[in-house]
């Protein structure tokens, strides 16, 4: 990724900018190892190659890329949208987890520790060491456990233990706190499947060397079939996973927006949301400097999304370099936008999209107004199945006899 | 020599380990942690390390995870610290801050080495800032002669043993055990190769830079398996949990949660000089 790649010290965008390795002594060792060991890796075509036929012949990658011409009607701008949500177990994540279970079996360990919040990462974590035999335990906020039951009983049946994580804010940054608590002890044997691009290095990078096909087959894939360039590319940040993995396609083509949507909750000013980099400070969380919603005293605040993948408040340290380099704008979209434009996708296109990507949809939406007739490329980066909770609450869903109370557009 | 290398080679003067004791501050409350920490000084702590709460502590177990989570509710700010440590530090024992990183950058480096220094402040113990990362709090603790507690761990290896203790200052941390504050127990076998190798790999031989040993440390047999009298030549013997433990299990009960910590304390006290 060029000028936007890490330093050999995990920094993005110059010494001591955003990125490094906050952590504890213990887990150097480990970060060391892991580092050596997914270098070598990448530069072994045996492992690459392997790689490659399991996201084909398991995982169904490449994803379609797909014009969502009624939408496109609808949004005034064309409207191309990446199909992470036909991926096997439904999101991107499954491209991160093959790549590192993979490689922890390279690495020659028996058991692997992820945490989640939506669930997706989870699911994805305890599908990849069911086929690679692995041991799995997935570390899960209790209170996301309660939202995403659905996740948690996936994960069960392909045979992962799910520890509801009880402290802190019970959410997914408390997942990550236990989820390194455990490694600490555990190191040996155990691999953190890091759930996305951020944490000390090298997971940031390392994480976008596994997902960064989202990018660089939707670039390919956009050439192909429609002969140009996107004018813009969309994807939702929470952690940052899916969005650095579409933008590392397009990064170096300087005419190519990039735009990632944060979760702007029930709206920034009313402080209830996880905008990171479009309302929070350079602060330190989970071992990297990155943007943060911290309190006065660097206190981490708890962050509010009506969707759990989404709802975590720091980001990774890449996407905190491309906003400060002015390359990629970060904006917020609030809950019910998202919430409205995933029942809209599913009116004009019969596709549900997970909520998280539905804050892609709704940012496309509102970046079509300034761009009529421009292609604009969003990254659908999971599907809607897990939030039917959620969709049937928010709209008064269930009740035969009536399309639900919230009407939209 | 800053006030905790003097209160260590005092310890070795007299044939023994330092016993360097941890609370968090606001921990039962702002004044609750100044009577309590008073209470360790005056039973038999060499030096004391006070923590500083944070929202996201992953070097520590459910026991001190608690007592910050009390201690943020009730409101605790850094400022708050800073009173504790000056109320600490004005009964002439060596206090240090043992706290996670953002607090400090958000405070500001130079600023939090300042209000540090000025309130009696030995130095910091930084559980997730290494050598290698600290260029900033290395240049603010070096202007104000503060001390730089860096940790070592099993899993270090010789070089970053060589460079963590280069850039020490005070003395180093040695974790007793791969895991989180209050949940295994460190033993002296498990301990040993790793003080050891701390004390080789040192600047002198070890000779100006004591070697701590802490996380999983809970009692006085403990202590005394680790000081320096039996051959593992640990320096200092850092015990943190434990304390939190006896004030959360005499909850609405202050005389009583400080008979406990000061018995406690004689306990440790004379495990190191056993």
């Amino acid at each position: 990724m060029s000028t936007y790649e890490a330093d050999a010290l995990g920094w993005f965008g110059g010494t001591g900018a955003f990125g490094g390795r906050f952590m504890p002594e213990a887990l150097i060792a480990a970060l060391d190892e892991l580092d050596v060991a997914w270098r070598e890796a990448m530069a072994d075509p045996a492992f690459t190659g392997e790689f490659d036929r399991l996201l084909h012949e398991y995982a169904g990658v490449p994803s379609l890329l797909y014009d969502a011409t009624r939408l496109s009607e609808h949004a005034g701008a064309r409207i191309l949208l990446k199909r992470e949500d036909l991926n096997h177990t439904g999101a991107h994540k499954i491209r991160n987890v093959l790549g590192q279970a993979l490689l922890t079996q390279r690495m020659g360990k028996t058991r692997v520790i992820a945490e989640t919040g939506a669930g997706q990462h989870g699911v994805a974590s305890a599908t990849a060491a069911a086929y690679l035999g692995l041991d799995c335990t997935v570390y899960m906020g209790e209170v996301d456990t309660e939202r995403q039951a659905l996740n948690v009983a996936r994960m069960q049946l392909l045979g992962a233990e799910v520890i509801p994580v009880t402290s802190g804010s019970r959410t997914l940054k408390d997942a990550i706190n236990e989820a390194m608590r455990d490694w600490v002890a555990s190191v040996d044997e155990t691999a953190y499947l890091f759930g996305t691009a951020a944490g000390p290095h090298p997971f940031p990078s390392l994480v976008l060397s596994f997902v960064r096909g989202i990018g660089d087959e939707a670039r390919r894939q956009c050439l192909d079939q429609y002969g140009t360039l996107p004018d813009a590319v969309a994807a939702c940040v929470g952690g940052g996973s899916n969005a650095i993995g579409l933008f590392a396609g397009f990064v170096d083509d300087p005419e190519v927006a990039i735009y990632g949507f944060e979760a702007g909750g029930d709206g920034v000013e009313t402080g209830r949301h996880a905008a990171t980099i479009f309302a929070g400070s350079i602060g330190v969380l989970h071992g990297a400097r990155t943007f943060v919603l911290q309190d006065e005293d660097g206190q981490t605040i708890e962050s509010h999304s009506i969707s759990a993948g989404l709802d975590y408040p720091g980001v990774g340290p890449q996407h905190s370099a491309l906003s400060a380099a002015g390359r990629a704008s970060y904006l917020p979209v609030t809950d019910a936008e998202a919430m409205d434009a995933m029942a809209l996708l599913a009116r004009t296109e019969g596709i549900i999209p997970a909520v998280e990507s539905a804050h892609a949809v709704a940012g496309a939406l509102r970046i079509a107004e300034e761009r009529p007739g421009q292609t604009i490329l969003v990254n659908l980066s999971g599907r809607g199945d897990k939030d039917m909770g959620t969709a049937l609450e928010y709209f008064g869903l269930g009740q035969a006899g009536s399309r639900g109370q919230r009407e939209t557009k | 020599m800053s006030s905790t290398s003097t209160a260590f080679a005092r310890a070795r003067a007299e044939g023994r380990a330092a016993l360097v004791g941890y609370l968090p501050a606001g921990f039962p409350d702002v004044e609750g942690s100044i009577a309590a920490l008073k209470v360790m000084v005056e039973s038999g702590c060499d030096i004391i390390e006070i923590g500083l709460p944070y929202s996201d502590p992953v070097m520590d177990g459910p026991t001190i995870q608690a007592a910050a989570q009390q201690a943020l509710d009730a409101g605790v700010r850094t400022a708050d610290v800073l009173r504790v440590v000056e109320a600490v530090a004005a009964t002439g024992t060596p206090t240090l801050v043992m706290t996670y990183w953002n607090p400090v950058e958000r405070y500001g480096v130079e600023r939090f080495a300042r209000d540090l220094a000025d309130a009696g402040g030995a130095g910091l113990i930084t559980p997730d800032l290494t050598p290698d990362f600290a260029p900033e709090w290395i240049a603010a603790a070096d202007e104000r002669e503060l001390d730089k507690v860096f940790l070592v761990a099993p899993s270090s290896t010789d070089e970053r043993i060589a460079m963590t203790t280069a850039a020490a200052r005070g003395f180093v941390y040695a974790t007793g055990v791969m895991g989180v504050t209050g949940t295994t127990q460190a033993t002296a076998a498990g301990v040993a190769p790793l003080v050891a190798r701390t004390k080789a790999l040192s600047p002198a031989g070890g000779a100006d830079l004591p070697v701590g040993v802490g996380v999983g440390v809970s009692t006085g047999a403990q202590a005394a398996e680790l000081a320096v009298k039996n051959g593992i030549g640990a320096d200092g013997v850092i015990v943190g949990s434990a304390f939190v433990r006896t004030l959360l299990n005499h909850p609405g009960d202050r005389a009583a949660g400080l008979a406990a910590l000061a018995a406690l304390t004689e306990e440790l006290a004379g495990g190191v000089r056993a």
